[in-house]
């Protein structure tokens, strides 16, 4: 029940291929043009390591703002692959202290071919016990500057395989 | 036609399809028409304020806070679904409602970020035609 509160689920229908979505989520040269940016790292098997390392244009914009930030701003470790159809990993942001202090989340991304040339994308996102994270990827810090959180990705993704652009684009 | 309107072809029974069918026209014009649609209401904005407040709430939750049967609550929750607003998962016996933001945001990248754009260039467009007539 309480894993349930802390729990934020997200849908988006894209029209593209599984294997077009899979790509954009697992692959560096796509996680970098959408959302916060950053080169993911999958080792996609169940115990390989997931990792994001900033990209130049996200360190540059940070450390204009006085931030320092690491060399890898989020790591997990894969739990469950199943291209191009299911991805479960752990998650934790070690953008700052806080953040890095609190437990290990959980995240579930599901694909699924709904027809007609559409899929759906099931992004479930566990946050037990991990409130500030929690208030970064639901998009409620977004005014001071933290993203707008996974709708705000979701959406972008949605407009990148669309339309091959991304906002700024 | 307004600009980006495309013209759907919708099979007849389409105000009978059940959300299991909502692909058949998730993709464009019929998105948005389903997510206003849901909105205009208030009973179903408090749902989703609800669920915003706190995720994962049973029927029975969400009824508590409304002068309402409970047959009316889900049908507004089942129009909130379709739109695909909110998500709901099983669990044991128990269905929970989760609030899924982002076909508002896509209408707020669409549309508010345009709109918005489209302001802050006609001021500044202004700014400059007051500038040059000095």
């Amino acid at each position: 029940m309480t894993t349930l509160m802390t729990t934020q689920i997200y849908r988006v229908y894209i029209k593209t291929t599984p294997q077009a979505i899979w790509d954009a989520i697992t692959m560096p040269e796509w996680t970098a043009r959408y959302g916060y940016t950053g080169y993911v790292e999958y080792d996609l098997h169940p115990g390989g390591t997931y990792r994001v390392r900033p990209t130049e244009g996200f360190r540059a914009a940070a450390e204009a703002m006085g931030n320092s930030i690491p060399d890898v701003i989020i790591d997990g470790e894969v739990l469950e692959a199943d291209p191009p159809h299911k991805l479960v990993t752990t998650f934790r942001m070690l953008m700052d202290p806080t953040m890095a202090a609190e437990p290990v989340t959980r995240i579930t991304q599901e694909i699924r071919e709904t027809g007609k040339g559409v899929c759906s994308l099931t992004l479930t996102h566990e946050l037990e016990g991990a409130p500030v994270l929690a208030s970064i990827v639901g998009g409620s810090l977004e005014d001071e500057g933290a993203g707008g959180g996974h709708a705000w990705i979701l959406s972008e993704l949605k407009t990148l395989l669309e339309t091959g652009k991304t906002f700024a684009e | 036609m307004h600009p980006g309107q495309t013209t759907l072809t919708l099979d007849p029974p389409f105000s009978r399809l059940t959300r299991d069918h909502l692909v058949t026209y998730s993709s464009g014009v019929m998105d948005d028409d389903l997510v206003f649609k849901a909105l205009a209401d208030p009973t179903r904005r408090f749902l989703l304020d609800r669920l915003f407040e706190r995720d994962g709430r049973t029927l029975s939750e969400l009824e508590s806070g409304l002068e309402m049967t409970r047959f009316g609550v889900m049908k507004h929750l089942r129009i909130l679904e379709d739109a695909g607003l909110v998500i709901t998962r099983k669990v044991g016996r128990e269905k929970h409602h989760f609030l899924n933001p982002v076909p508002i945001r896509l209408i707020h990248d669409r549309w508010i970020d345009k709109f918005a754009e489209r302001q802050i260039s006609a001021l500044a467009d202004l700014k400059r035609e007051l500038e040059n007539d000095r």
